[in-house]
């Protein structure tokens, strides 16, 4: 800036197009085709042919499982999230970095081995098998199954969202709030919530994506019922295998369009994140400015 | 500053730390460690030759060979175009930038069996793209291409959210000492902006490659999943499940949980030492 000549650190503009044209020509392929080829394959006989597809009773009972399983396994995940990442990030203890390796370790494992893992728990043969069976509790091949394998493969979203974020922003406040009497409810709801709602919002529905469209794990301990433990990712892979193809992009387009809708919110949390934190460099340190003092 | 805290005295003033720690502890348990110790102690029920049996035949061993090629391969592929996907959203301006940079996550948001059919209907014979591909004998869907394509998809952004942080961080003050002092362009990026970069890069390619082994829902679609050529090892879990084989699904999966652990202390060596090398510059 202050030099008498401005020292360019980019590149020649033809270097520019041509390195922009093939990252636009690969995200274009890879992922915006696909996309595209779900709306295209689901409304290829036409909009009647589609709402046939969804109005059928399976597909609607897949619906209707899938929204009950991240009913209740993002609100778990969200409570434990949020524990983990008060007792994580604003305190420390012996075995904190191990314990953070612990959280992450459900993105690590196969979806596959997770589905086994629960069989291996539940199922006919497994450790508490003969026991459930005695009291005539399904978990494998019925709804508790897929929900609790859910709760597993989706466990790690909104906490590692929370972790860094509260680590970053350190117990200063927290701790003012409580030297001035809050109790720790209400410093968790009035100083922690609004600092960290974004960071929430984006674990959530990430969440929530992943919740709604897991395959592998469901798909080891759902058992396959049609109209009883289909969720729909399922149920886009029973009409699939049946040559049922227009049926299936349509389920399948739902569950794309929850993929959008995931995108949007995400992209809206993060700008207005960012927003918020260039307001908040530009505001004086330690001490904003309160309205009759600016007055003066 | 007087609110810096004394060591430990942060504890005594804050409240919920036994309540938060109790219930991570619990859940924690209750969600991933008892069902991942049941895998483990059915796993040591079997005995060695039925354990070696079932981890090594033929069938299996091209699974994994299968399953780690395709793996490496897509995650290498998926840090060349990672890098300049991140290079192109940091550094240069062109319309349509926050679509692109928000589509970016798109294989994180759509469910893996949407996207193993969607590429399946584009690449089979008479698909959009498979079309063209066909006549001149380029098959790229129910064989090994069609896991390599579905594997590139699935760990995109795993590169590209590793990758672009960093290079928002790096300092154009080093760029423009490298300039001043006479480098090229090409000398600048490979001497000053790579090396800060390369942590993440192979962070993201390790997280690549670490997903794309236990991928399942985009995969089985596109594969033709034929015994010997283009079965991955979750597939094999899943088929001796089915055959009520639970001891030999039970000695494949600690294979793959093995392989999990490993990538896992990779990651977590790289990021370290990603964070000293930005903590020291």
């Amino acid at each position: 800036m202050s030099g008498n000549k401005a020292i360019t650190t980019t590149e020649s503009a033809w270097v520019r197009w041509t390195l922009t044209a093939i990252a636009l020509a690969f995200i274009a392929l890879f992922l915006l085709l696909p996309l595209a080829a779900v709306f295209a394959e689901a409304l290829r006989k036409g909009f009647d042919a589609y709402l046939d597809g969804l109005r059928e009773p399976d597909a609607w009972s897949a619906i209707k499982l899938t929204l009950v399983t991240a009913a209740i396994s993002v609100p778990l995940n969200l409570v434990f999230g949020i524990a983990a990442a008060w007792c994580i990030a604003k305190f420390e203890f012996k075995g904190k970095a191990f314990l953070t390796t612990l959280v992450d370790l459900p993105f690590s494992i196969s979806p596959v081995v997770v589905g086994l893992m629960y069989v291996l728990v539940f199922g006919a043969q497994g450790w508490l098998g003969p026991w459930l069976e005695a009291h005539g509790i399904k978990i494998v091949f019925a709804v508790p199954g897929i929900v609790l394998a859910t709760v597993f493969v989706t466990f790690p979203f909104i906490a590692r969202e929370l972790i860094p974020l509260m680590q970053a922003q350190g117990n200063d406040e927290e701790q003012a709030a409580i030297v001035l009497g809050a109790s720790g409810w209400q410093t968790f709801w009035h100083v922690t919530l609004p600092n960290i709602k974004w960071g929430l919002i984006y674990g959530v529905i990430l969440c929530n994506a992943r919740a709604m469209g897991e395959f592998g794990a469901v798909s080891v301990v759902s058992g396959h019922i049609r109209g009883q433990t289909n969720t729909m990712p399922l149920h886009v892979e029973i009409l699939y295998n049946e040559y049922q193809s227009v049926a299936a992009f349509a389920v399948a387009s739902l569950l794309a369009l929850l993929a959008l809708v995931t995108l949007v919110i995400k992209s809206v949390a993060e700008w207005k994140h960012e927003r918020e934190l260039k307001a908040a460099a530009e505001m004086p340190p330690e001490r904003p400015i309160a309205p009759q003092e600016a007055a003066t | 500053m007087a609110s810096t805290p004394v060591p430990g005295g942060t504890r005594k003033v804050l409240p919920g730390f036994n309540l938060t720690l109790g219930y991570t502890l619990v859940y924690l348990s209750l969600i991933v460690l008892i069902p991942l110790a049941a895998l483990v102690l059915k796993s040591l029920t079997l005995t060695g030759a039925q354990f070696w049996a079932a981890v090594s035949s033929p069938r299996v061993l091209a699974a994994y060979k299968l399953t780690f090629g395709a793996s490496l391969f897509a995650a290498g592929v998926n840090v060349v175009f990672g890098l300049l996907v991140a290079w192109v959203l940091v550094r240069y301006a062109f319309p349509g930038k926050r679509i692109v940079d928000a589509l970016v996550d798109l294989p994180f948001a759509l469910p893996t069996a949407v996207a193993g059919i969607s590429l399946t209907a584009l690449l089979a014979g008479n698909g959009w793209v498979g079309q063209y591909l066909e006549p001149y004998g380029i098959q790229l869907a129910f064989n090994p291409n069609g896991v390599v394509i579905a594997l590139i998809f699935i760990g995109l952004p795993f590169v590209v959210r590793t990758v672009q942080p960093v290079l928002e961080d790096t300092e154009r003050e080093l760029e423009e000492a490298a300039m001043s002092l006479g480098a090229t362009r090409w000398q600048t990026f490979s001497k000053v902006i790579f090396p800060a970069i390369a942590p993440a890069l192979l962070t993201g390619f390790a997280m690549a490659f670490a997903r794309a082994l236990g991928e399942y829902g985009s995969v089985i679609f596109i594969a033709g999943n034929m015994p010997m050529v283009s079965e991955i090892v979750p597939l094999i879990i899943i088929g001796k499940l089915e055959q009520y084989d639970i001891p030999g699904a039970t000695a494949v999966a600690v294979m793959m949980l093995v392989m999990s652990f490993i990538m896992l202390l990779v990651i977590n060596s790289l990021q370290s030492w990603q964070r000293k090398r930005s903590g020291g510059a």
